[in-house]
């Protein structure tokens, strides 16, 4: 339930072009056919009474509260579950209407706990509103009727209570979790009076429930009620601001006490989410004031002293005195930054404006490095636009929605409901993934064909796919004709067309049947609108960017893109990734991707920042690590990334750490990358500070400060302090002034203003004179450059291959609960769901290496080992294991190699051969690790 | 040539001993080294006769009932086989009144047939209806089921025409026919008699529907109390795909029909059709609030005729002797005729076609007997456990839809319970309340706690210390006025029906006062 009363038309709103009069009460209101009655009444200002009703769900008709009289009608009908005919003339109250809406209220209240100032809902709860509504004065059945009083709530769930005592069966939660979320874990058991909301067999916890929230938004009781709530009472005011989890973006109502936050609930307004949520956003804010936060910036001269805390200003000093020291000593381009995915668009641009401004070279990188640069060269590249081309609000008119090395019900959770939907519905779904993902089966989904391709083999497969459109012909010539260019298509198709790359051909590699892939090409081009959606399996490659182009030449190929339904869509990992990537993080682009090798580009920029901008491209982070260990790199600035952590072959990361003699750290917790630091600038979260964040859709939303940060200062405020220090001033009053100068200096932004989103509520980039609210689905008419092009994707093996030393493949991921490094999800509840990594593999594999169930297990690659627990799932196939990165002790990157996408060095996450073994103990690097932290732990200030 | 003897396969007749009646023929037979044909056939529907057998003779078929295994010999030994005299003797069986007394359309070959054998089928009539209709234009068939007067037998009265013309009118995909056929009110079995007597008779109809509105798939939903209707209906289905009366090609139509039997889930809500429809997609059988009508939305989304087993099997009747023959039975605007099925403290139970008109007095002691004890009879529930008690004031209510709304009562499905002047009327309307209770869904407030707090006030009333008599009164109306004018389906709206007429023809049973104007004589 919401805090502050938000608008409920009781049921969804209907889109129609035929319009409908309808009388309420004497007035008239003008409706979308199929709205009811009760919608239609709100729409005219009449709140109907109602408890089963709530807009985001579908109408049901149980309370019986919403009766009305329709002229010419017989009896009562529930205006929920009418729908609006022209002429209808409604009455919403009479005697009679009141005497029934009394009659139900007092059954309810019958069977409920008259308990409501010791309550949790006490203030905010619709039953208590509905009885005052209907003017209940008594209950005359007594209280010594039957009843479900005594029943006992279950608190297993870490957030959120179920009291069966309170409920009133309306089975708003069992339809949230069916309609809204997909996951089907609730369902009401018995019948009649007994009838019970029930999580499967069990409790909350042991049942199929995701924790998404949705059944205790939808709750018009205190029966399913956040703990936060249940300890802390009713917030006072809310706060509408961005989830800082994943690429999806949500809008969330912090609801706040004073300072502090008790809430956090989905924005029904909120345009990517439409008032869902997942476990992250919705209850996995703890970690914003866990008792590790660092409050107070700390410098050291060596990373085997003591942390000394100091004031900012000293740390700022330092740490601009070091950077200054080591120019001076080993050159302009010693030095370099990396920006975070997980701070504002202003943060973002403000390092990499200090890093071409103050620093006065490219050296400037962020973590789209490691995950979606090949989406940015490789759409770029065919589309001339390094972004994803559609809304999310697109799926609801895809016909095939085609998922490619994405896991969206664990990383995209909200997102992954409004496709399943959509799937629900009767779009058709096909899957690229070397695993069987819970979306190739889930209730009331299965995709039509799971393409189970070995790892590495991305593009021999998609080309098997295309080739089998474009030589059957059920490609849009017409289509290309129109839109792209010529001779480049026409060579790409004498390529695509050759039998080299027939399913026939391709086969051997992929290890997906001919016939199956062909079926699934068929339905494909068969569509009237066919989707791609596609995450990390598809740039984490040594060909991630000719994948990345081969989904582009698909698209094209078959005219899916340029209208709603359609298009090509990188799920994108982190809320602000697009974000970064857009604000200049690259080392070879400024904002708005412009290379700076173009002269009038960099003109503009040196006119407006005041200093010349280097033409050469800067250092992107691998060449940080090799040059950091040949000693030509020497500081490096980290704003809110854990590379130690995250990047893969941990062992060549920490030696170039090692080397360098400065490394400024800033982050609300001392992180993996922080052990090596000499100077630690403590973060602020997302609840403490004004921005924006960009999704995987070009959603511009804002970030807004819910409470003062911890430390004092927001990031931006450090960047800016940094560079004044330096000697380039910067100076802002608040991020909308940054947001100013961007929308100045980027042609994609020109027309974006705080003042605007506060209006529109968020915009979608491009937005300028051309699209002045902005730009939900790109390349309508055209393409962002022209013609699109079509570029030729021959499949090249990667060098990582399984030998006898090495006879699995490795492939990495993220689960639901936890949120990439873990830095944050690690400090909240949701490590009751997963405290620690796990290798999954084949029982085929784990029975050839005398392997069961929750053994140790070593895992071996050429660039390292460690030491996991074996889980055996047949969710994988055989020659295929897989692992999740969320604990830094589980040193998944230990393993995983320098490989590396050709074109942008996105490392090839997603491939690493390894072999198996049985053992005791953990690996040598573990027990390193251990050590390491441990000592690190002690030089930690004492609190 | 070999005698032919019935003994009838119909589940009530087999609870009192058929099975062992035929065994025991059989047996002898085989002791005399006589040869013997038994078909077991339907029953003929005179319950209080069963296990009643007939023996073909030239003169017709004669009955004798009711035989226990015991009295077997004593048949054989007093020539039975021949009509013999014997003190179970009944006559030739068409003439006993009861029988000759109806008007037997839908029931027309219910026990003299053998219900699996398409020959006997085709015989009686059978698949008459159906080729007339194959011949027809689907608008032709609808215009004869609207002309006929048919409504929906299954207790809502709802024209069948209408509801096809629906179905027929709604473009889609996919259209369904679905056959209701989970028989809940208590006292009633005439749609269970239809399918162990006379299968084909409703698979007919079915198909003949599915011709009508252009569906290609069918279910009939059966009760799962009714193990040998299903069996039976199985078997029949069978036959008819084997016979290619069902399949691709119907009767060589060119128009296919496919048909299943679905068990029901064991719930009384599951025979309201939108309940029923949940259950048929594997669902909790929950109401689903209408709109949208099932004509247009129903099974899986898709168009739908939903008809129970007394409507559907009527169809072929009309189709073949047309829609005039069949609706100049009946009176007003309830035409043909209906099965009524008497039950509970009376003499002769059983199936009684009839056309509408016929009164309650009529059918409860010209067919009955009156009570099984002989005592008065005090009430009778009418239409199922949702209808009203009627006092004898109101027993010449003639059996109209119309009219018989009028006095306060409903037809519906045609149950007929009888009770005698030693029942408690004030338990009988707590009976009504739990058996809401029992069976309520659980979706609407009014219904999932109403019927609950019901019987609870009705025991504050019952009980003969009984505290603010006037204020549980008051508010056992206030309650019922909610139930029916507030609930979500017929369930909760219609059990407030037998609660009040209880309150009112009997409030002495409740310790109320009876009115002087309204003294009945009992």
């Amino acid at each position: 339930m919401y805090s502050v009363k938000e608008p409920d038309g009781g049921t969804p709103l209907r889109v129609s072009d035929q319009l409908v009069t309808i009388t309420i009460d004497g007035a008239p209101v003008t409706v979308p056919a199929g709205t009811s009655v009760m919608r239609a009444a709100a729409e005219a200002g009449v709140h109907v009474p109602k408890l089963c009703a709530t807009d985001t769900l579908e109408a049901f008709g149980s309370c019986r509260l919403c009766l009305v009289e329709i002229e010419g009608r017989r009896g009562y009908p529930a205006s929920c579950t009418t729908p609006a005919e022209p002429g209808m003339k409604v009455r919403t109250q009479s005697d009679k209407l009141a005497r029934l809406r009394r009659g139900s209220m007092e059954l309810y209240v019958s069977d409920h706990p008259l308990d409501c100032l010791t309550c949790p809902a006490n203030g905010n709860c619709e039953l208590q509103e509905m009885a005052g509504a209907v003017g209940l004065r008594e209950v005359r059945y007594g209280t010594q009727g039957k009843n479900h009083l005594d029943l006992a709530k279950d608190e297993s769930n870490p957030y959120f209570i179920f009291d069966p005592a309170k409920c009133i069966a309306c089975s708003r939660c069992v339809r949230a979790c069916e309609e809204v979320q997909g996951t089907f874990a609730l369902t009401l058991d018995g019948r009649g009076f007994d009838t019970q909301i029930a999580p499967g067999a069990g409790n909350f916890l042991e049942s199929e429930c995701v924790s998404c929230g949705a059944c205790v938004q939808a709750c018009p009781t205190a029966t399913l009620m956040e703990k936060s709530i249940v300890d802390k009472g009713q917030p006072d005011h809310t706060v509408v601001t961005t989830c800082a989890y994943c690429g999806v973006g949500c809008s969330f109502r912090a609801e706040i006490k004073g300072a502090e936050v008790v809430r956090m609930v989905p924005n029904k307004d909120g345009h990517a989410n439409h008032g869902h949520s997942c476990v992250k956003g919705r209850f996995a804010w703890g970690y914003a004031s866990h008792p590790d936060r660092i409050k107070t910036p700390m410098i050291r001269t060596s990373i085997d002293d003591p942390w000394r805390e100091v004031s900012w200003d000293e740390a700022i000093q330092y740490a601009a005195s070091e950077i200054r020291r080591i120019q001076g000593a080993h050159g302009r381009g010693a030095v370099g930054a990396i920006t975070s995915s997980r701070c504002s668009n202003e943060e973002t641009y403000l390092v990499q404006k200090l890093v071409r401004a103050g620093f006065g070279n490219n050296n400037v990188d962020t973590c789209a490095r490691v995950c979606h640069s090949p989406t940015g060269y490789g759409l770029k590249t065919t589309l001339g636009e390094s972004a994803g081309t559609q809304d999310f609000d697109s799926v609801d008119h895809a016909d095939v929605v085609v998922v490619i090395g994405a896991n969206p019900t664990d990383a995209h959770p909200v997102f992954a409901s409004r496709m399943k939907r959509r799937l629900r519905e009767g779009a058709r779904l096909i899957v690229f993934d070397p695993r069987a993902i819970d979306l190739a089966r889930t209730p009331h989904v299965e995709a039509t064909h799971l393409l189970q391709l070995r790892p590495g083999t991305n593009v021999a497969l998609i080309n098997a796919f295309t080739h089998t459109i474009v030589a059957e012909g059920l490609h849009k010539e017409d289509y290309v004709h129109a839109r792209c260019e010529h001779a480049a298509y026409d060579k790409w198709k004498a390529f695509i067309c050759d039998p080299r790359n027939s399913p026939e051909a391709m086969e051997e590699a992929t290890g997906v049947p001919a016939a199956k892939v062909r079926a699934a090409a068929r339905i494909y081009a068969g569509a009237r609108n066919a989707a791609i959606y596609y995450g990390l399996g598809v740039t984490e490659h040594s060909q991630g960017t000719t994948m990345v182009i081969a989904i582009a030449n698909l698209a094209m190929v078959t005219g899916n893109l340029g209208r709603p339904g359609v298009g090509v869509n990188p799920l994108r990992g982190q809320n602000n990734v697009q974000g970064s990537c857009d604000m200049g993080s690259f080392p070879h682009e400024l904002p708005g991707y412009r290379h700076v090798s173009d002269p009038a580009v960099r003109a503009l920029f040196s006119t407006h920042w005041g200093v010349p901008i280097e033409p050469e491209p800067g250092l992107r982070i691998p060449n940080m690590f090799d040059a950091a260990i040949d000693g030509s790199f020497r500081a490096l600035y980290v704003q809110g990334e854990d590379i130690a952590q995250s990047d893969p072959n941990t062992e060549h990361v920490t030696r170039a750490l090692r080397s360098m003699e400065c490394i400024i750290v800033q982050d609300l917790f001392i992180n993996e990358t922080a052990k090596f630091a000499h100077v630690f600038f403590p973060g602020s979260s997302f609840l403490e500070k004004d921005g924006t964040f960009t999704n995987a859709e070009r959603r511009i939303s804002r970030v807004r400060k819910v409470m003062p940060p911890l430390a004092g200062l927001g990031d931006w405020e450090v960047t800016v302090a940094l560079s004044n220090a330096l000697g380039y001033p910067m100076h802002y009053d608040h991020p909308s002034q940054i947001m100013d100068e961007i929308a100045k200096l980027t042609p994609t932004f020109t027309g974006v203003t705080y003042d605007k989103i506060d209006r529109l509520g968020s915009i979608q980039w491009p937005c300028n004179d051309k699209a002045p609210e902005g730009t939900p689905v790109m390349h309508v008419d055209e393409f962002v450059r022209g013609k699109g092009r079509f570029v030729l994707t021959e499949y090249v093996p990667t060098d990582e291959r399984t030998s006898w030393k090495y006879p699995l493949l490795l492939t990495t991921g993220r689960i639901l609960s936890q949120y990439n490094v873990g830095a944050q999800t690690r400090r909240t509840r949701n490590v009751i769901w997963h405290s620690e990594d796990h290798i999954d593999l084949h029982p085929h594999d784990a029975e050839q290496r005398g392997i069961v169930d929750g053994d140790w297990v070593a895992v071996r690659s050429r660039a390292g080992e460690t030491v996991l627990r074996a889980c055996l799932t047949d969710r994988m196939q055989p020659g295929v294991v897989y692992t999740t990165f969320h604990h830094p002790e589980s040193g998944a990157n230990v393993v995983t190699t320098e490989n590396s996408d050709w074109a942008t060095n996105c490392p090839e996450y997603k491939v690493t051969a390894v072999q198996l073994v049985k053992v005791a103990a953990p690996s040598e690097w573990q027990r390193q690790f251990g050590d390491f932290s441990a000592r690190q732990q002690e030089l930690l200030p004492r609190t | 040539m070999s005698a032919t003897i019935y003994v009838p396969r119909d589940s009530a007749a087999v609870s009192v001993g058929a099975d062992e009646v035929a065994e025991a023929i059989a047996q002898a037979a085989r002791q005399r080294r006589l040869e013997l044909r038994i078909v077991r056939n339907g029953s003929r529907g005179m319950f209080w006769l069963e296990p009643m057998i007939e023996v073909a003779t030239p003169a017709g078929r004669v009955a004798y009932g009711p035989v226990a295994a015991r009295d077997v010999a004593g048949l054989f030994d007093a020539g039975f086989l021949e009509g013999g005299a014997h003190p179970l003797r009944l006559g030739p069986t068409e003439d006993i009144p009861y029988l000759k007394n109806q008007e037997r359309l839908t029931f027309a070959r219910v026990g003299i047939t053998d219900p699996l054998s398409l020959a006997d089928y085709e015989q009686h009539g059978g698949w008459r209806g159906l080729r007339a209709a194959i011949a027809m234009r689907d608008r032709d068939i609808v215009e004869q089921v609207t002309a006929s007067g048919l409504r929906g037998r299954g207790g809502a009265a709802f024209p069948a025409g209408i509801k096809w013309r629906t179905v027929l009118a709604t473009a889609a995909d996919q259209k369904y026919v679905v056959c209701n056929a989970d028989e809940g009110d208590s006292g009633t079995f005439s749609d269970r008699m239809i399918m162990e007597g006379d299968p084909f008779v409703l698979i007919e109809g079915m198909a003949i529907a599915a011709l009508a509105v252009g569906a290609t798939l069918g279910y009939i939903y059966v009760r799962s109390e009714y193990p040998d209707a299903e069996r039976t209906l199985r078997s029949a289905i069978a036959a008819a795909r084997d016979a290619g009366l069902l399949g691709p090609s119907v009767l060589g139509s060119g128009k296919p029909f496919e048909l299943d039997v679905r068990r029901g889930a064991g719930a009384y809500i599951c025979g309201e059709e939108t309940a029923m429809l949940e259950s048929l997609e594997g669902k909790r059988g929950m109401v689903r609030p209408k709109p949208p009508l099932p004509a247009i939305a129903g099974l899986f989304g898709k168009p739908t005729v939903i008809n129970n087993v007394i409507t559907l099997a009527s169809v072929p009747i009309i189709l073949d002797r047309g829609a005039r023959f069949y609706a100049d039975y009946g009176m007003g605007r309830s035409r043909g005729t209906l099965p009524f099925q008497l039950a509970g403290n009376i003499a002769r139970g059983g199936l009684v076609e009839k056309a509408f008109g016929i009164t309650l007095r009529e059918l409860i002691y010209d067919f009955g007997g009156g009570s099984a004890t002989g005592r008065p009879i005090r009430a009778v529930q009418v239409g199922g456990p949702l209808g009203q008690y009627l006092p004898t004031a109101k027993f010449d209510t003639p059996l109209d839809y119309e009219a018989f709304a009028a006095a306060g009562g409903m037809v519906g499905h045609g149950g007929v319970v009888v009770f005698d002047d030693t029942v408690d009327m004030a338990w009988m309307a707590r009976y009504a309340m739990e058996f809401c209770a029992i069976e309520s869904c659980g979706k609407c407030t009014p219904c999932r706690i109403g019927s609950v707090r019901g019987v609870e006030v009705i025991d504050k009333l019952r009980h003969p210390q009984a505290q603010r008599r006037a204020q549980n009164l008051e508010l056992l109306r206030d309650l019922c006025d909610t139930m029916t004018n507030a609930s979500l389906c017929a369930m909760g709206g219609l059990t407030p029906g037998p609660v009040l007429s209880a309150v009112e023809s009997f409030p002495e049973d409740f310790g109320l006062p009876r009115p002087a104007a309204d003294k009945a004589p009992r």
